[in-house]
Formats: structure tokens, sequence, C-alpha cells
């Protein structure tokens, strides 16, 4: 493949980073192993003694785990939305950075479904969700959703990528060994940038940008549907899918933030990703805090004014600072307050500052999926009159709390793993119109 | 052969009523082969009573031993699906009666071999609102006509019968706890750890109406003993109440007992007023509560003679009421 000048400047940016990793690089993957181990071995005790090792008990039959299966598959909203949106509108500053975003789709999509599988009591019997599957149930919607929301994550993160493998495959400098030079070109699949085979790259992407946002849309209102269609307080609301499908896109908007600046910090890609590319994406976040303050707003606004006894219940313990009053109060302060304030007043709108507050910001948001979660469980119709006082008050334990940091750290690897792979930055994307990023 | 005598014809006619063959045809044979680590269940000796095995072999089997394996092996998976054709089974509950003898709970316990901490059948204290007196409510599964449960199963294993059960295999189920997630009364239990099952237990065939055995990592519920309504008996909850609280029967005969009074099912509910819990739910169980008028018991009946444990579980509202007073 031919390659202009841009993207001649690019690969040699880039080359060192896929090329071999680095002494920083290797011990940063060794720190990564260290919680997986120990998520390892919490699975092992987990498996081998039964949930009994778990927090969860007969009233909160779940707890983080479902809370990470939430947050995981709400950050994968990062590509599917974001770049999915912006690659139909065109727009060109996008371009940077849909290979992050697309990876955090594909990653996060793989780790979330991992949490299901943890409140599984019975995981020998994984084939019977097919093999008796019940339309009516929302587990199954999830099943269907989730695996063709997977599929069509790793299929656009392989379309927009199939001119890179290419350029990887035909870059004679490029310092790797042959069987990576194999790899690359059998996934490039003849890619030779043939008219026909710009149009056929071209037009698949196309629909699948269109397809990934409602499937996206799918997914998380079903996930959210796991809770809306029972009838517990806090959980039986109609505003819960399109709550739930905007806290996902902003969540993702978060944690695509901290990734480029992370980025940008470790492979010095100021010149990629620029200042611009934060602000943008700053100003995306704050409207989509804006929205996701109403959605808050307006759900609890309407639980606490109507007074039904088992939403009261619930709320009671979301605002009493003696129970889950102050973690309610971060959510709400960290998860809505912070971002918007912070890209609103144009003196604070700097990618550091932009980053801390989206870092801030998922974290708020995890908690407020802890929030939905657990709290609702902790409060049955029938009161709940047990002493023993696990089976009242949920508590994480140690198992639990490493398979959560696991998770994360296998989020990170993959992550590491994947810019080992190709660039994080799309190089073919400078095809199109050279020097207009300037 | 040698002919039987007349006697051991007889003790073979009891032994089909008491309805322990099969239990003892699938373990009291060398063909037992199951295996649990669990700890044994010890058994007080009783009385020996002698019982002609399948083989035709004479045993003398303990009484206490033949109560313990109470149930039959219940009938298939498929079979239990279905329901008793014709039936519609219907639960009153009158609260004027219950004065906390957890009678019911520990029978329950036993005929479905759970541990202590494990209720099926839970007696809670109630009080409707800051006005109104504290009253006991015993509360079994519901079997909602539209249960909650049932819909959100993925693997369709608790399932809706056309006699009105609501049951759960426990060899299909994947153990997701969405039903336990979405029942509003807070009725499934979940086997959080390896269940303590004796031997003789773990080789009985299990079947969705018995039960038994239970198993890790699966969901379990009262299921109104399903495997003695077959055989014309009443759960076991019913039988064990000394007040008669429990009413069990036929909303199709329209008729419903406690073992002692046999009463018109929609003449009770007319006349006391019978109510279903959370009506406004919309999941129409069919478990039926008779208001606790004209209280045969003052509600701290309920905790004389009660372990310290469980007094502490209803410390704050018996309290309260006291100090009103």
């Amino acid at each position: 493949m031919n390659l202009n000048q841009k993207q001649t400047e690019a690969l040699k940016k880039f080359a060192p980073q896929i090329e071999s990793y680095s002494r920083k690089a290797m011990m940063w993957v060794y720190i990564l192993l260290v919680p997986m181990a120990l998520a390892g071995y919490a699975l092992y005790v987990q498996i081998t003694k039964g949930h009994v090792v778990t927090g969860m008990r007969d009233n909160v039959v779940w707890g983080l785990y479902i809370a990470n299966f939430i947050f995981f598959i709400g950050i994968s909203y990062a590509g599917a939305v974001i770049s999915g949106f912006l690659h139909l509108l065109n727009v060109e500053w996008r371009k940077p950075i849909i290979r992050i975003a697309e990876l955090i789709t594909v990653i996060a999509t793989l780790i979330g479904p991992v949490y299901i599988l943890l409140c599984i009591g019975r995981l020998d019997r994984l084939h019977h969700l097919v093999a008796y599957a019940r339309l009516q149930s929302p587990i199954t919607w999830d099943v269907l959703a989730i695996s063709t929301y997977l599929f069509g994550g790793i299929l656009f993160l392989y379309l927009a990528s199939i001119k890179d493998f290419a350029i990887y495959r035909d870059a004679t400098d490029l310092n790797i060994p042959g069987w990576r030079r194999r790899l690359y070109s059998a996934l490039a699949l003849n890619y030779q940038d043939h008219p026909e085979q710009k149009k056929a790259v071209a037009v698949s992407m196309n629909l699948l940008s269109i397809m990934i946002i409602p499937l996206a849309i799918i997914v998380h209102s079903v996930l959210s549907w796991i809770f809306g269609m029972t009838l517990r307080p806090g959980w039986h609301s109609t505003i819960f899918g399109p709550y739930f499908v905007l806290a996902a896109i902003y969540s993702g908007t978060g944690v695509l933030i901290a990734a480029m600046w992370i980025f940008r910090k470790v492979y010095d890609l100021k010149d990629y990703l620029q200042d611009k590319h934060f602000i943008s994406l700053g100003i995306i976040m704050m409207a989509l805090g804006g929205a996701y303050g109403y959605f808050t707003f307006s759900e609890y606004l309407t639980d606490w004014y109507s007074s039904e006894k088992w939403n009261g219940e619930v709320l009671t313990k979301l605002f009493d600072l003696n129970q889950y009053g102050w973690l309610f109060l971060f959510a709400n302060v960290a998860g809505i307050l912070v971002p918007i304030i912070i890209v609103a007043i144009p003196k604070f709108r700097k990618p550091d500052l932009i980053t801390i507050a989206a870092v801030f910001m998922v974290i708020a948001m995890w908690v407020k999926r802890y929030l939905i979660v657990v709290p609702t469980l902790e409060t049955p119709l029938l009161p709940m009159q047990d002493t023993r006082i696990e089976y009242t008050h949920y508590t994480a334990t140690w198992v639990e709390w490493a398979l959560t940091f696991g998770g994360i750290a296998t989020f990170f690897l993959l992550f590491t793993l994947a810019s080992k792979f190709m660039t994080v930055v799309s190089i073919s994307e400078f095809e199109t119109e050279p020097g207009k990023d300037e | 052969m040698n002919q039987p005598d007349e006697t051991e014809i007889n003790e073979r006619r009891d032994f089909l009523k008491t309805g322990v063959l099969g239990a003892l045809a699938a373990c009291g044979s060398a063909v037992c082969s199951c295996k649990s680590d669990s700890r044994q269940i010890q058994i007080e000796p009783g009385k020996k009573i002698k019982l002609l095995s399948p083989d035709g072999e004479l045993v003398e089997v303990d009484e206490s031993e033949l109560r313990h394996i109470h149930k039959t092996v219940g009938v298939s998976t498929s079979e239990a699906r279905q329901g008793i054709p014709g039936k519609k089974f219907v639960m009153v509950i009158d609260l004027a009666k219950c004065k906390n003898a957890r009678k019911c709970v520990t029978a329950c316990q036993k005929m479905h071999h759970l541990p202590e901490e494990k209720e099926w059948l839970s007696v809670k204290l109630m009080q409707d609102n800051e006005q109104g007196s504290p009253y006991w409510f015993p509360k079994t599964c519901f079997h909602c006509d539209d249960p909650p449960c049932v819909k959100v199963c993925p693997v369709d294993a608790t399932f809706k019968r056309s006699d009105g059960l609501v049951l759960i295999d426990n060899e299909r189920c994947i153990g997701c706890k969405f039903c336990m997630a979405a029942c509003p009364y807070s009725t499934r239990v979940f086997n959080w750890d390896e269940p303590k099952v004796s031997d003789k237990l773990a080789c009985i065939p299990y079947s969705p109406e018995t039960s038994v055995p239970s198993k890790v990592g699966t969901v379990e519920k009262c299921d109104f003993c399903p495997d003695m309504v077959r055989e014309g008996k009443l759960p076991d909850c019913v039988t064990a109440c000394p007040n008669g609280v429990f009413y069990f029967g036929d909303e199709v005969e329209d008729v419903v007992t406690n073992g002692d009074e046999t009463i018109r099912f929609s003449q009770i509910i007319a006349e006391r007023a019978g109510y279903r819990y959370a009506e406004d739910l919309g999941t129409k169980p069919r478990v039926y509560y008779l208001p606790p008028r004209d209280r045969i018991f003052p509600v701290e009946r309920g905790l004389e003679d009660k372990p310290e444990e469980l007094k502490e579980r209803f410390k704050g509202i018996l309290d309260a009421g006291a100090d009103e007073k």
C-alpha cells in the first residue's frame, strides 16, 4: 500500500510502540498480573466452596458482580455510540480517537458478561440457557443482545482496522517478527486499496455504524429491564431503559477521555490526541451529564414526591448519611455536578481537568450502579426479621473485591496488549484529506 | 419361593401405605451407589418395624428412620410439570389463630430435610400501620397465578402447573437467582454452599414434587408438598399446626380443610373478609389470609419459651408496641 506523507510520519511515530515492549511496559504488565492472579485464586475459592464465600445471601442475591456487569457493559458504549455516532455524522476530529473507542467497546464487552457468569450458581449448566431458552425472560434477551453486540463490536473494530493491517503488512521498515507480519497479512484479507475494496470497507462500515447504535441501545435497555421488570421498589421504573442507556454512553465517554489521556501521556501523542479532542469530548460529556442529571432528578423526585411506602424505604436508605447517604451524595456530585462545572467554565476546560472530572464521574457511575443493585435488594416487601446480619445487609467479601479488581486489571492488560498489536491511532484514517488535521 | 404369611402381607400393605417403598427401593438395595461427603443425620432409635424389601427380603427398620424418609420417590420431572388434573390448590391461613408456635416451620424443615436456618415457611411479625397491633403472619410460597418468578426464569426451571402450583426443577436451575430478585415476597432460598444431605437422602431420585435432595447453587422454596397431596394427604405445615391455622384444599371443589374442620372456600373468604397479601401487585396469589380479628392468643404468646435468637428477630416491633401501652 502506498502511504501518503502524513501516514508515513504517523507510522514512524507509532512504530516503536507496536514493535516491542519497553521495560516500563513489561513492568506494567507484570504489575497487572498480580491482581489477576489474586482474582484467579478468588475464582478458584468461589467455584470450590460455592457462593457462600461471597457476601450475597437470600435477600441480597446480587451484589458487586452485577454492578460490575452493568459498569463494564456501560463503558463499552464508548465505541458503539461515540465512534458509531460520530462516524455516521462524519465528524472529522473523531478519526484519531476511534481506535481507542472501539477497543474499549470490545474489551469491556468481553469482560462484562464474565461478571454475570460469576453470579450463576451452576456454571456446569450454562448450556441450559440455549437448550431450554425461554424468550419471556429478560436474561434471554440479554444473552441474545450482548452476544450480538459483542460480535458487532468486534466486526466494527476489525473493519476499521483492515486498512491498518494492510499498512503494517506492507511497511518493510517496521521491525516485527515474521509471524506477526504473516498474521497482519492474513488479517488484511489481501486488502490492496483497490477502489472496489475501498468502497466495500466504507459501505460495510457505514452499515455497521448504523446497526451498532440501535444494538447498543437494545443492550442496555434489556439490561435495565432485568431490574425494571421486577416488582421491586427502586427498580420498577418505566424510565429505567433510557436512563441506563444514557448512563452507559455517559460513562463510556468518561472512560474514553481517561484512556486518551493515558495514551497521550505514555506514548507521547500530543500531536494526534490534541486538546481539541479533549474539549470536544468534554462538551459531549457535559451534555450527557446534563441529560443524565435530568433523568436522575426525575427518577428520584417522582419516587420521593409520591412517597409510596416501599419506594420511600429505599429512598430513606439512600438519603440517610448513616446508610448509603454519602455514597449517594458522591454519586451525584462527582457523577453529575463535577463534569458539568469543569467543562462549562472555559477556564477549567483543559485536558487534565477534563480527565480528572471524567475519572471521578466514571467512579461515581460505578457507585451509582452499586446503589441501584444493593439498597433495593436490602428492602424486600415483607420484613426480613432475620438475625443473621449477612442476610439483611450486604457486605462484599474479599473474593468479590479480588474479582472486581481482577476485571479492571484484565481491562488494562487487554488494552495494553492491543496497543502493542495495533497502533492506538488508526494510521489509514489520515488518507482522505491529508493535512486537514493541522 | 416361600409363601409369605398373613402378617407379612399385612405389613407389606402398611408399608405401601406409609409410602416408603420407593425410597427403600432406591436406597435399601445394593443399587444405591451415590455418595455424599456430607455429615450423616443422627436419628434417635425407636421401635423396629419389619418390612419387606423389593428383593423379597424381610428387613428390620427403625421407626424413626421410616418417618425420616417420609416422602415417596416423587413422580418423574415431566409428570411433575403437568400438575394433578382437575385440581386448583388453594390455601387459607387464619391469622386469628396463629401464635407463632412454629410447628409449621419445624415440620416443613423436617419433612423437606432442611437445616434449621433454612425456612421455606417462615412466621413474620407484621404490623400494618402505627395504630395496628402486631400479629403473626405465616408465609408460605404464594403459588401466584401470575408468578413473577416464572416469568423471568431463563431456562424454564421454575414453572406453573395446571393445578396452580409453582414448582422448581433443581436439575434444570442454573442458579441465576433472577427469580429470587423477582419474587416480591422473598419466598425463595438459595443453596449458597453444598447442602448437608445424609447419604440416604442423596440417593433418592430427585423430583420437583419432593424437592429432595437439595443441590448446591440452585434455588428452592415451599412446594405445597405435592407428593403428599398426590396421595390425598395434607401438606406438612397444615397437619403440624396445633391451632389449625392452615387450611388447604381445592378451589374447583370449593373446599378447604385444616385436618379438623372442613369448610367451603368461597364462603370463608366471603364471611371472614379473606384477602391476599399485596393484592395490588397483581400477582394473584393462591394463598388467602383471614384477618387477625377476634384473636385466640395475645401476640406476646408467640415469644413464650422461644430461644433468645428468635426473640431477637422481632425485637423492634413488639418493644414499640409495649412502649405505647
